[in-house]
């Protein structure tokens, strides 16, 4: 289903629970489909002992998509022209997250209309891990 | 930075699909797929970055008979301190021309961007580097532009 500018104002907001109490296997999984094996996302040994942090944490990637998740299932598929995230804060084996699009505009380009939308991804703290913005064609 | 060729498969999107807890048939249900807006299957929009899969020398990849700076009998496979262990994500933008689809072997081309330092309380000195990506189809057009930027900190992110 594509997103109608008739039922769409400037406010408005869809929000989802993309993922409830992380696990380091989904962490994995994450670096096995994407290619990225940096041990800080799945090596306890050397994130803690070598590189300092407190445990694994997730590819900032995992994070945005799952973000994309509630983004996809809010505009519909194969209708996204942008979508640019800012990583503010580490994700973290665990974490519950909640991901949020607002209406930002309803425009008209050439003829084809789009929505604009800010995104926001926050942990079961309030923290903020993702933001970002996306853009996606609309119908009538 | 050499071009990389990246075929796109239908199990590898439903892979990454799962990776990221998104059901949505669109990614790997040809029938389902057919029948939504896209018309069928296509990739979820950061699919494009396990382009990592195809380049050949990929950082963090372990390699046959090569040494690997993750945990073995030691913490850490080196000696030296390894030269991406502050190395973050920090941002991450993608321009759809369109969506990528099953069957498209992409030819992908990154060049690097700006450059800028920035003083942070939490994790000192941090450099930040962009990098801009094209993924063009088969015909030569253009299906993603992709623009990343890393993040190298001069110490781990204080987490207080």
């Amino acid at each position: 289903m594509t997103l109608k500018a008739s039922a769409l104002k400037v406010g408005d907001t869809h929000s989802e629970r993309v993922v409830e109490n992380l696990s380091r296997t989904q962490i994995v999984q994450y670096a096995g489909a994407s290619g990225d094996y940096n041990p800080l996302h799945s090596d306890e040994v050397y994130t803690t002992q070598v590189a300092g942090y407190p445990s694994v944490f997730a590819h900032g990637m995992l994070t945005m998509g799952l973000t994309g998740k509630m983004l996809t299932n809010y505009v519909g598929d194969g209708t996204l022209t942008n979508f640019g995230v800012r990583f503010t804060n580490q994700v973290w084996p665990g974490d519950t997250l909640d991901a949020k699009a607002t209406v930002t505009a309803i425009r008209e380009e050439g003829g084809q209309r789009y929505v604009d939308l800010a995104l926001s991804t926050t942990n079961q703290d309030g923290k903020e891990v993702v933001a970002g913005s996306a853009t996606a064609r609309i119908d009538l | 930075m050499a071009k990389i060729t990246f075929p796109v498969e239908a199990s590898h999107i439903m892979m990454f699909a799962r990776a990221v807890g998104d059901t949505n048939p669109v990614y790997h249900d040809a029938a389902a797929a057919k029948e939504t807006t896209a018309g069928g299957i296509i990739a979820p929009p950061s699919f494009a970055q396990a382009v990592a899969q195809f380049d050949p020398d990929y950082h963090l990849r372990p390699k046959p008979g090569q040494k690997w700076f993750g945990s073995a009998k030691g913490p850490s496979g080196i000696d030296e301190k390894p030269a991406s262990s502050g190395g973050l994500h920090a941002e991450q933008h993608f321009e759809f021309h369109r969506h990528i689809r099953p069957g498209d072997v992409l030819t992908v081309e990154t060049k690097p961007g700006k450059v800028w330092e920035k003083e942070s309380k939490r994790a000192g000195k941090l450099t930040f580097r962009e990098r801009v990506t094209e993924y063009r189809d088969q015909k030569g057009e253009l299906v993603i532009t992709a623009r990343g930027v890393g993040v190298t900190t001069e110490r781990p992110v204080d987490q207080g």
